[in-house]
């Protein structure tokens, strides 16, 4: 017998032993559930991560437009609306009010880790006799681009953009029969014109964005919108990207200009996310209440089996109390190893996945991640688990008459 | 009152079931019984009698519907469960027809159970005396054996052993012999008496036996529920 260890431990240790082919069943049994917990939760958080990841790095986590144009309805003094329908107006295209002090207020915000001010108007690149609507995005690269990581997905020349400079997507260059140094035509429905060189070629791996997007200076897209100093958008990245709705509400209120998160603007996306959480939580709730089940049943059967003995422990003295522990212990300890062991084979099956399933290309198909925090939720999770589920049985083994379980 | 030499007090105890109902039904009636310091007493009667609920009730397993309860001079009726467990613990042991003994542990482990009970973590002097006792019922060599891999004779010797682990004033042992041959009986009788000499020990046998109750140093009979008889 162990000196360091009491009664109890030893006690449930011991008809854990005894009982090992139970015991190894039912440890199995919550190897398997916790395995399968731990592997889904790791390759949803990772699948998750990789889907937000993509979403996020094509477009801001809050965008700043300035307010809708509205007519109001022409009222005489009397209160009379003399004319009762009015038409909406169409949205010119207008700069954000005062955006530089917008930004210099946004720049304090903790929450917020970019602030890129951005001119977006439509345009028309023209080449020889081949020409395509274009969105032109005018942009300061060097807070625009960790945003939007337009280096990462430029497949020829440089993610370099001066004023005489363009960054097209690879579907439009090949339209447009163009390569990087070649000169195109921009012009905007100000009737403004410049010719830019295309500095480098992305591919976004959509083939809408291929077409349409593009990139050059602020001042360029300024001048070219006829919009000179001001700013059409304000994007900003905050460091928690699931708390963008709150942060974009505080901001809307704060500036007064309009706020917009991803979480609004990708509502379905945002849905299909929560949903595949939900489901995920139900799943795990459902195995960790089979688990339960399984050590509670194994449990039963272990006080019925053990009843004779519980009446001699009862009659050499041992309090009811000190036998509802040594049953519960049972539960905890049973928990605790089928988590271990089940935390093994979950991150095993993890890295296995990770390892064989990979996209047509080749690539990962979800980053790897496995959180220390998930494991170790997982085990203690799964020990209290234990415990609760041997406290029907425990209070059963406690409360058994001595005289009655002695005579079996 | 309290007793030094009384070790055990019986004063009108009776045993009811179904109490209050209309199959209400009295097992013991009005029980009178005293048992000295080193005293070794049989107590026989036909089945169906009343002996294992009299047993029980000296052993506060159960407890009676009326009278009063004396175990080394304490009252017991006042008693909540947890005191008589302290009090079962430290003053009664207990030795089974069927010996009983905890099948996860080994002979020697048994047999310090009531100590580790009592005291929660294992230590050298409770290896001692259980080792101790053991020697005492000739077990010194099967001390590390598992309880399932001992005969019959030998498992209830360690669990007369293990009866005295706390060094109770009283033994209650229920047919000791009942399930061994004549000659482990025999051994584990003359065990019993050997105890009961050197350490004052206070032994109740249930028996059927004769021969047991002829070499016991008196007889308390039970017939339908009543003392009916004490000899020796």
């Amino acid at each position: 017998m162990n000196p360091w260890a009491p009664f109890e431990w030893i006690t449930a240790l011991r008809f854990l032993r005894e009982g090992r082919m139970q015991t190894l069943f039912i440890i199995a049994g919550v190897s398997i559930g916790v395995g399968v917990i731990v592997f889904m939760s790791a390759m949803l958080t990772g699948l998750q991560a990789n889907f937000i990841k993509r979403v996020l790095t094509s477009q801001p986590h809050i965008q700043l437009i300035p307010p809708d144009e509205v007519a109001r309805p022409l009222r005489n003094g009397s209160g009379i609306i003399p004319a009762a329908i009015v038409q909406r107006p169409a949205q010119r295209l207008r700069s954000i009010d005062q955006w530089q002090k917008v930004r210099q207020q946004l720049l304090q915000w903790s929450e917020i880790i970019t602030v890129s001010p951005t001119v977006t108007a439509s345009a028309l690149a023209v080449r020889g006799d081949a020409s395509r609507s274009i969105s032109l995005s005018g942009i300061d690269p060097e807070v625009y681009f960790n945003i939007v990581r337009v280096p990462d997905y430029i497949v020829a020349g440089q993610p370099r953009v001066t004023s005489e400079d363009i960054i097209i997507g690879l579907d439009l260059a090949k339209d447009l029969g163009v390569t990087v140094a070649d000169k195109l035509n921009v012009s905007s429905a100000t009737g403004s014109t410049r010719v830019l060189t295309v500095s480098g070629i992305f591919d976004f791996g959509n083939k809408g964005a291929n077409m349409r997007s593009t990139f050059v200076a602020l001042r360029t897209a300024q001048a070219l919108s006829r919009l000179v100093g001001g700013v059409t958008s304000i994007d900003l990245t905050v460091s928690d990207v699931y708390a963008a709705e709150t942060v974009a509400r505080a901001v809307q209120a704060s500036t007064g200009v309009q706020a917009d998160s991803w979480i609004k603007t990708n509502a379905q996306f945002f849905t299909a996310v929560n949903a595949q959480q939900s489901s995920n939580t139900m799943i795990r709730l459902f195995v960790g209440l089979s688990v339960a089940f399984g050590i509670a049943s194994v449990l039963v059967v272990s006080v019925i089996q053990r009843s004779k003995d519980i009446g001699i422990l009862r009659a050499m003295g041992t309090s009811q109390g000190q036998i509802l522990r040594v049953f519960l212990l049972q539960g905890g300890l049973l928990g605790l190893a089928g988590s271990i062991i089940g935390s093994g084979l979950g991150a095993g099956a993890l890295v296995m996945w990770h390892t064989y399933m990979r996209q047509a290309d080749g690539t990962e198909l979800f980053p790897l991640i496995l959180e220390t925090r998930l494991f170790a939720s997982a085990i203690l999770l799964a020990a209290v688990t234990g415990v609760a589920a041997a406290a029907v049985p425990a209070i059963r083994a406690a409360r058994l008459d001595p005289v009655v379980a002695i005579r079996g | 009152m309290a007793d030094r030499q009384n070790v055990l007090r019986l004063e009108g105890v009776t045993k009811a079931y179904n109490v209050g109902t209309p199959v209400e039904v009295e097992v013991l009636h009005g029980i009178d019984l005293s048992l000295m310091r080193g005293e070794f007493v049989a107590l026989m009667g036909p089945s169906g009698s009343g002996k294992s609920t009299l047993l029980n009730i000296i052993g506060l397993l159960d407890r009676p519907t009326s009278g009063r309860l004396f175990i080394e001079g304490h009252e017991t009726s006042m008693l909540d469960d947890a005191a008589l467990t302290r009090l079962r613990g430290h003053s009664i042991g207990f030795v089974f027809q069927y010996h009983y003994l905890i099948s996860a542990f080994t002979a020697l482990e048994n047999v310090m159970m009531p100590m580790l009970v009592e005291r929660s973590f294992p230590d050298a002097a409770m290896k001692e005396r259980a080792e101790s006792l053991l020697a005492q019922v000739g077990l010194t060599q099967w001390q590390n054996n598992l309880a399932t891999n001992m005969s019959g004779g030998q498992q209830q010797r360690v669990a007369i052993a293990r009866s005295l682990a706390m060094n109770p004033a009283l033994i209650l042992a229920d047919e000791p012999t009942g399930n061994l041959d004549t000659k482990s009986a025999d051994t584990v009788l003359e065990m019993m008496r050997r105890i009961n000499v050197e350490n004052g020990t206070t032994f109740l046998i249930v028996t059927h036996s004769n021969d047991l109750a002829r070499r016991c140093d008196r007889t308390v009979e039970v017939v339908d529920g009543r003392m009916t008889a004490t000899s020796g």
